[in-house]
């Protein structure tokens, strides 16, 4: 930290444009992430696999959970993505859940490739193609008096929402502020790594991070997460999960890039009926100065389990030391009011 | 879920009928005890993660790190004893004071260690100096304090080279309350909520704590007649300590539960009644001559700050390990804000 307290605002808390001038990178390239559109996510889980294969993140655990297909659970020091599954009574817009497919089907006037086609139209972007047909169509196709795939009210029962987690890479990095050891430090991509070198295992950014996403590995004592592939980004290759995405809900490029093209895609969402899509981590004004890996998500973030609005600890941390400090002198207060009577 | 047909063709118009919605009331089921206090909070609805924590819980073994807090404030208060021993010339609460300290600050630095990951690593501590981590300056100011109390009791029990002494013992007491206070900002700064949501009043809650502990060290060994500050002290800090937390707990709101609840609850409800008892005993230890209310008194204040720390550790824990207390008060901030 010695690279400038001072001199550069916003260290501790707030938008901070030049994230790695900040850090003390000169002439650093322009700052890189993710945005993972979990509307196009289909749950394959091949992020993860590229993930472990790539970085060598050793096995933890094969078991079953019983709570749904995510038999990963959650990030850790040897999960570094985690593909979230989430089966709700909820529809995307217009989905189509698939049942009761026999002669007296009465979608036969649904061409799904038309309703594809269609899609992207409505919105300028050039991003993947959504999977929903238009909100109404299903509603339309169902006759009155019978029963359809559609309830009454025009909503499907179902719907499935499956997003692949990963490390925020915070423009305010917890984990990285209270490292002891100047193990985490943040690289002139932007992002945040561990020096598996230097890391001696205190575990104090475990607690620190508001996500969950760092963890000290068991057998090894240091801490591990997700690096953004920081040794393929030096040779100017995507990260193993981005490449690895068959259907590019992981996007990897410049932050400012994806942050436009993010927006485009919400748009475009709307514009379908998708009224659930929304931005996560996006926003530098949030309460980590903005995310460098951020989501587009079709519910509330703690559905994905997610905070809703996570904060940097270290914002407050000027507060504890005053408050630390007032403390001290109150115990030397204290220690010498023990003292005031003269000895016997 | 809606009804299906099944008809010797098969089943028709079936819906997938899953019953397991996740989302809606999804958060770990919590007991509700009869008795006790009632929680200071509506129970508000949220969603969660299949009631899978938000956060990762922290992997401090709780003997090294609740432990490691509890004996650094034993030192750091104790080194004011013996700095005040010293300016009023009491001779034996002195040895006690700084023989504790030294003592103290020499096993809480061996559970630091021994709480690594990679002990063999414990100098890259000293790496780097870094204001924004409470770690690193915890360690900075430990490699200063330490080696000053050690100073001052070897000089103390080879009863020579008393200057060296006497600057060392003064030193130990200008870095004493440092060491006892820091704690609290190690624990706060950390996205754990029933850690850091009492960030202004914790530090004054483990001063009191570390006050009472000093004393209840020299009222276990030091004779009656050189105890008085330890008694006073042993009052203040019972004050201090006991007062702060019950404002400490008030302000915090949800996240305050975890401190209700559980084996944290039962720790400090211990605590509470042997911090209060064990004051209050101090203060009558003067009017007998019998020395065993004093070391009566001392053991119930020492294990009461011991008790202290370990429950807030666990509380800590505890308010990770529970999507709700992560995931309702930023809702709250996020509904005051207006979104």
């Amino acid at each position: 930290m010695s690279d400038g307290v001072e001199g550069h605002g916003n260290l501790l808390y707030g938008p901070q444009p030049d994230v790695a001038g900040a850090a003390g990178y000169p002439d650093a390239p322009p700052r890189m992430g993710f945005f993972t559109d979990t509307s196009v996510c289909i749950g394959c889980k091949a992020c993860e696999v590229a993930c472990k294969e790539w970085n060598a993140v050793p096995e933890d655990g094969l078991l079953l959970t019983g709570m749904s297909y995510d038999n990963t659970q959650g990030l850790g020091a040897d999960t570094w993505r985690h593909v979230a599954f989430i089966e709700q009574r909820k529809p995307l817009a217009g989905q189509e859940p698939g049942v009761a497919h026999d002669d007296h089907d009465d979608h036969d006037d649904i061409d799904v490739f038309a309703a594809a086609s269609r899609l992207g139209t409505g919105a300028a972007s050039p991003g993947p193609g959504a999977t929903a047909p238009p909100p109404d169509r299903a509603a339309e196709g169902a006759p009155a008096g019978e029963i359809s795939p559609v309830s009454p009210d025009g909503r499907t029962e179902l719907r499935w929402l499956m997003a692949s987690d990963v490390c925020k890479h915070c423009t305010h990095a917890a984990c990285l502020d209270v490292c002891p050891t100047g193990s985490l430090f943040r690289t002139e991509f932007g992002t945040v790594v561990v020096q598996e070198d230097i890391c001696n295992g205190c575990g104090y950014c475990v607690p620190a991070c508001p996500y969950g996403v760092i963890d000290q590995r068991k057998d090894d004592g240091r801490a591990w997460k997700c690096t953004l592939c920081y040794d393929r980004l030096g040779v100017g290759m995507e990260p193993a999960c981005a490449k690895s995405c068959p259907t590019d809900s992981i996007q990897f490029g410049p932050l400012e890039e994806l942050r436009e093209r993010a927006r485009a895609r919400v748009a475009q969402l709307h514009a379908a009926g998708v009224t659930d899509a929304r931005l996560y981590g996006e926003s530098p004004q949030d309460g980590v100065g903005g995310d460098g890996a951020f989501f587009l998500l079709l519910d509330e973030p703690e559905v994905y389990g997610l905070p809703p609005d996570p904060v940097v600890t270290t914002r407050d941390l000027p507060a504890m030391w005053r408050h630390a400090a007032l403390a001290a002198v109150s115990l030397v207060a204290l220690a010498a009011g023990s003292f005031v009577r003269r000895p016997r | 879920m809606s009804e299906s047909d099944v008809t010797r063709d098969g089943v028709r118009h079936a819906r997938p009928g899953r019953q397991a919605p996740t989302g809606v009331r999804a958060g770990r089921r919590r007991r509700r005890r009869g008795r006790g206090e009632q929680p200071m909070v509506p129970d508000a609805e949220f969603s969660s993660y299949y009631g899978r924590p938000v956060l990762n819980k922290p992997t401090w073994k709780p003997l090294d790190i609740a432990g490691y807090l509890y004996l650094g404030g034993l030192a750091g208060a104790s080194s004011l004893l013996a700095a005040g021993a010293a300016a009023t010339g009491r001779a034996e609460l002195g040895r006690v004071a700084k023989l504790g300290a030294a003592g103290a600050i020499t096993l809480s630095l061996a559970a630091l260690v021994h709480d690594l990951g990679r002990p063999a690593r414990f100098l890259n501590m000293l790496r780097v100096f870094k204001p924004t981590s409470p770690m690193s300056v915890g360690s900075w100011i430990l490699s200063g304090y330490a080696p000053l109390t050690l100073a001052a009791a070897a000089t103390e029990v080879a009863g020579r080279y008393r200057l060296v002494g006497s600057a060392a013992t003064a030193g130990a007491a200008v870095l004493g309350p440092a060491v006892a206070t820091y704690t609290a900002v190690l624990l706060s700064d950390t996205a754990v909520p029933s850690w850091h949501e009492g960030y202004r009043q914790l530090p004054f809650v483990f001063a009191g704590s570390a006050a009472t502990s000093a004393a209840g060290l020299a009222l276990l060994a030091v004779p009656t007649a050189q105890a008085g500050p330890a008694r006073r002290m042993a009052a203040l800090g019972a004050v201090l300590e006991l007062g702060t937390f019950q404002v400490m707990k008030r302000r915090m709101g949800l996240t305050a539960e975890p401190f209700e609840q559980g084996r944290a609850h039962r720790l400090l409800r211990a605590s509470e009644a042997l911090t209060a008892g064990g004051a209050a005993l101090a203060l009558l230890s003067a009017r007998v001559r019998d020395r065993r209310p004093a070391v009566a008194a001392g053991a119930a204040l020492l294990t009461g700050s011991a008790a202290l720390r370990f429950g807030v550790f666990h509380a800590g824990v505890a308010s990770a390990e529970d999507p709700r207390y992560t995931v309702v008060p930023q809702r709250e901030r996020l509904r005051a804000r207006g979104r």
